[in-house]
């Protein structure tokens, strides 16, 4: 906007006799003087119009906070189908406070009359109460006030609400989960909204998932032909299971011709899904197998080293677990910004705790019992009852709350697998806990000793090993594994006295198939085991497959009686 | 060395004199009432909440001056979560402890343990869990619900109010979870859901590994139509499987769970955070709004000096037996087997979902069914309830017991009295 800068009286012509005129004086000696004149005018006009529009942007705003009154009183309604139909009017009434008021329901903090009517927001302190749409404080309030009920339904709606407001905020994550929102959802009213977040969208991920949330709602309107092709080849080309599920139902009700069409690209999808079936089927059996060598691992030392039968292995488990329990309650209360790591103290701690309870178990009963397996086995059973119902004074025979970190929860695709962190860090830990005890008992003066002493008690003891406490050690070894597999296993199982008791039997089962006496044949047999296991399940349901594994293991015990890996050479044949 | 040995004597038979006296005492000054629920064992878990709450009631009856003039004493056993010893336990309390009722059990298998003993020495038992009903005893009074006081209002709220039309239906591998979805998908198929569009699956005791079952599930709810989950998964794995609900993000809003094994208690081991909105169907909640039970609540916070403990719905069976026991035995004026029997029926009482609960001839009793959706906080919020529902033995739903019903009152008397030839098909179960 050019603003003259030189005054000449004689020029002067009163075009605009108002204020502006003083402000911005019109020069005459300028070479085109009425095209300037025309351009201030325009540039007035302008700024006019702006202003006059902002204005009654303020006006139609203020207007609109009393429109939404008894939209937002509605919430208060009794019944869930006349507050859902609240929730979808205030989304697209445009009021910018709705998304506050809506996260605001979301959260539990409106309050109306249990018989319906006037809705408020929860004050800063209990007790008081805000007007919703000012946020001023309210004085008399009617006595009934109650929480504002959520159901399913209504939660759907307000989520499809903040949704659709998310789909334009700048925040990423916010976009992205919008995006999936109303993919999900896909009501044709949101086509338009999608359109414009879709011209202004960068990203590929969420550009690609409202491209997909577009295809649905075109597929449920009177797009034309063409344009359903297309959209139904934006669905099929996700390829994943939503995918199938919403060609699927577009499949119902399809126009003929485009039936076929449709079905190809089912077969397609279901093929390629057949494919990464297999695959998750594996991960599963990685899985159950990684937790099944962590509970066998440490009995894989007690029974396959030193032959004791030790019934009271799950009981240490489930010590390691409620050892996991105390040291997040310690370190929520003592450090709570520490919480995500509470299982790296948790882990060391078990394991000592654990080793040192084995260790009293040795001294105290099992070195007078070696060599009388039946009473060894006697004994430890009822160490295991005394373990469990010692917990249960003290802790109480309900399950405690052991708490996933946030880096072990949630899931994560890899291609057609889902793949859920805290599986995925079992495995990890498993295999890691795995090595270490081979290293400890391949590389180690004290894995020497403890093979020495197992191979040969007299020739070891001969050449001055002190054969007792190697034996007590080599239990605590044994007791403080499975007291590390009892902090992985509060992350995926119940924390209660009767966590041990779920794997005392499976985790002989694997020592027994693996070979007695060899930690190879444990990791193997655990690997076994749990794929067999996850093949098994879907053909043959839960139950039978787990008799199915049973019977295997009877029949394989009968040919090799020593297991997968048997050891050989003469301290076996004693 | 005599003179000693006399002292002895009789400071042991005064002594012996004194206990023998004593315990006439006993037996005449009070009311002796059995408490047989598990203290050890796998459920210990569930039961040792419901003897603490039995000592709770008893303790609270004889602060209102006990019954008929006495006071009432717990006697408390442990059968230790073993079917067979629930048995012999119930036997001693009949005949050496000699108790007027007793309040007990949990699992259908021990009640069923237990049945044969109640009924030849005559005794009462109150069992107050939910179970799926197709029996009824003279000697047994059902307060926990039948299926058609929890299992078919459940289901009848997602198909109506979720708009579910496939169902999955989960259990473990037992009796309770079979007999139900038995029902339940005769009921569905009767409402017109196609069989193609119900999924039944069982699962072994304290199964932990979910992986595969709950991928099935998504699978099974990716066919274009709303799912639903109905959960007859028994306590302790529950928790293994809504960690793997939650960590596959399979919301409340995509495939809702109904439970009906799941309360408060169950919830009190897990982060409900992911769990929001899932369902559970009992008669009752802690987070019923009703005076009756917030005095529940203070008492039962007073009573285990820990005001972080939960109800849960079981507790509620047991407050309306014992008070139902206790109006009888009143109405009686004696404890004496078969006059109560009389005249507990019909009687009244109120229950803490702020409405009366009446004993009804078939020994079950009245109450609403409640739908709660899980909250952050391990609470439920009650999104729908029903008017009071009769506690129905014989399911209308099976051909094998559609044409029976039950009448305890003379001159019927009979569990299982078939209305289609007009006969009493025996007595008991």
């Amino acid at each position: 906007m050019p603003i003259p800068s030189v005054q000449t009286p004689s020029g002067r012509r009163n075009l605009y006799p108002h204020a502006w005129h003083d402000v911005f004086p019109v020069n005459a000696r300028l070479p085109k003087p009425t095209e300037q004149e025309e351009l201030m005018y325009r540039a007035i006009q302008t700024f006019v119009v702006a202003l006059c529009l902002l204005a009654g942007c303020l006006a139609t705003g203020l207007r609109a906070e009393e429109n939404i009154r008894p939209l937002v009183d509605a919430l208060g309604a009794t019944a869930f189908p006349q507050k859902i139909e609240a929730v979808k009017a205030l989304a697209v009434s445009g009021d910018p406070k709705v998304g506050d008021i809506l996260q605001n329901l979301s959260d539990g903090k409106l309050y109306a009359p249990k018989t319906g009517g006037a809705v408020y927001l929860e004050g800063p302190s209990g007790g008081t109460y805000l007007d919703v749409l000012t946020g001023a404080a309210v004085a008399e309030v009617p006595g009934n006030l109650a929480k504002i009920r959520l159901n399913n339904g209504l939660r759907g709606a307000i989520g499809t609400a903040l949704s659709q407001l998310m789909l334009l905020s700048p925040d990423r994550a916010a976009r992205l989960a919008a995006s999936r929102d109303l993919l999900k959802d896909a009501n044709p009213d949101n086509l338009d909204l999608l359109n414009s977040a879709l011209a202004q969208e960068k990203d590929a991920e969420i550009k690609a998932t409202m491209e997909a949330a577009r295809a649905v709602i075109l597929l449920k309107t009177e797009a034309s032909a063409e344009d359903k092709k297309a959209a139904i080849d934006t669905i099929a080309a996700r390829g994943n299971r939503d995918a199938l599920t919403i060609l699927t139902a577009a499949m119902n009700n399809a126009p003929d011709d485009l039936k076929p069409s449709i079905q190809t690209h089912i077969n397609a999808i279901e093929r390629s899904l057949a494919a990464w079936d297999v695959a998750q089927n594996v991960w599963y059996g990685l899985s159950l197998g990684s937790v099944l060598l962590l509970a066998g691992i440490g009995l894989a030392i007690t029974f396959g080293v030193m032959g004791i039968i030790n019934m009271a292995h799950g009981e240490m488990v489930m010590l390691g677990a409620y050892t996991t329990y105390v040291v997040q309650q310690t370190i929520a209360a003592v450090a709570p910004g520490m919480a995500d790591f509470s299982l790296a103290f948790a882990v060391p701690a078990a394991f000592l705790f654990t080793g040192l309870v084995g260790v009293c178990i040795e001294r105290s009963v099992i070195r007078w019992l070696y060599g009388r397996p039946l009473e060894t086995l006697l004994a430890t059973w009822g160490i295991s009852l005394i373990l469990q119902q010692a917990i249960r004074t003290i802790f109480g025979p309900t399950n405690r709350q052991v708490d996933n970190p946030s880096w072990m929860s949630g899931v994560f695709e890899a291609g057609g697998l889902a793949i859920t962190y805290n599986r995925m860090w079992i495995i990890v830990f498993s295999l890691g806990v795995f090595v270490a005890l081979l290293l400890l008992l391949k590389r180690s003066k004290f894995g020497l000793q403890m093979r020495a002493v197992t191979q040969n008690r007299r020739m070891a003891s001969s050449m001055g090993i002190r054969t007792p406490w190697v034996d007590a050690l080599t239990f605590g070894l044994g007791s403080g594994i499975a007291g590390m597999a009892g902090v992985a296993l509060s992350q995926i199982d119940n924390v209660s006295p009767n966590l041990g008791q779920n794997y005392i039997i499976d985790s002989f089962m694997v020592v027994v198939f693996g070979g007695v006496g060899n930690l190879w044949g444990t990791l193997v047999g655990a690997l076994t085991l749990g794929i067999a296991n996850k093949f098994l399940e879907p053909y043959a349901g839960a139950v039978l497959g787990k008799i199915l594994i049973l019977v295997f293991i009877i029949l394989f015990i009968q040919r090799r009686p020593r297991g997968l890996f048997a050891l050989k050479g003469r301290a076996v044949e004693q | 060395m005599k003179f000693k040995s006399q002292i002895l004597g009789a400071f042991l038979a005064s002594a012996l004199a004194t206990t023998a006296f004593s315990s006439v005492q006993a037996a005449e000054d009070t009311i002796k009432v059995g408490v047989l629920h598990s203290l050890s064992g796998t459920m210990a878990i569930s039961e040792t909440t419901l003897k603490d709450a039995m000592l709770m009631l008893i303790e609270e009856q004889n602060k209102k001056g006990g019954l008929l003039g006495k006071k009432l004493e717990a006697v408390v056993v442990d059968p230790a979560s073993d079917w067979p010893l629930f048995a012999e336990k119930a036997r001693e309390l009949i005949s050496v402890d000699k108790v007027a009722a007793v309040f007990g059990c949990w699992t259908s298998s021990s009640r069923k343990s237990v049945l044969p003993v109640f009924e030849e020495l005559n005794s009462i038992l109150f069992y107050p869990v939910q179970y799926e009903g197709e029996e009824s005893s003279r000697n047994i009074f059902y307060t926990g619900a039948a299926p058609n006081q929890q299992a078919i209002p459940a289901v009848d709220y997602l198909m109506n109010t979720e708009g579910v039309e496939r169902f999955v239906l989960e259990g473990t591998d037992y009796v309770y979870p079979r007999t139900t979805n038995k029902i339940l998908e005769a009921y569905l198929i009767a409402k017109g859901i196609p069989k193609e569009d119900i999924l039944i699956n069982y699962t072994p005791f304290g199964f932990s590994d979910w992986q595969t079952e709950v991928a099935k599930i998504k699978e099974f709810g990716s066919a274009g139509k709303k799912t639903a989950v109905v959960s007859t998964i028994n306590g302790d794995a529950n928790v293994p499987f809504y960690k793997e609900l939650g960590n596959k993000g399979i919301k409340a809003t995509d495939i809702p769970v109904v439970a009906f094994s799941v309360g408060e208690e169950e919830l009190a081991g897990l982060d409900t955070k992911p769990l929001v909105g899932h369902l559970a169907a009992w008669n009752y909640f802690q987070s019923v709004d009703a005076p009756a039970n917030a005095e529940f609540i203070k008492q039962w916070h007073a009573f285990t000096k820990n005001d972080k403990r939960v109800t849960n719905d079981p507790m509620e069976a047991a407050y309306i037996g014992f008070n139902a026991w206790v109006k009888a035995v009143e109405a009686a004026g004696t404890t004496e087997t078969d006059a109560v029997l009389d005249t507990i029926i019909g009687t009244s009482v109120p229950n803490l979902s702020g409405g009366y609960s009446t004993v009804m001839p078939n020994h079950h009793i009245t109450k609403p069914v409640l739908i709660g959706e899980i909250q952050a906080d391990g609470q439920f919020e009650i999104v729908q309830q029903t008017p009071q529902v009769v506690g129905d033995e014989w399911s209308d739903f099976l051909p094998d017991s559609k044409d029976l019903i039950s009448d305890w009152r003379k001159p019927m008397s009979c569990g299982n009295f078939n209305v289609a030839t007009g006969k009493c098909g025996g007595k008991g179960s």
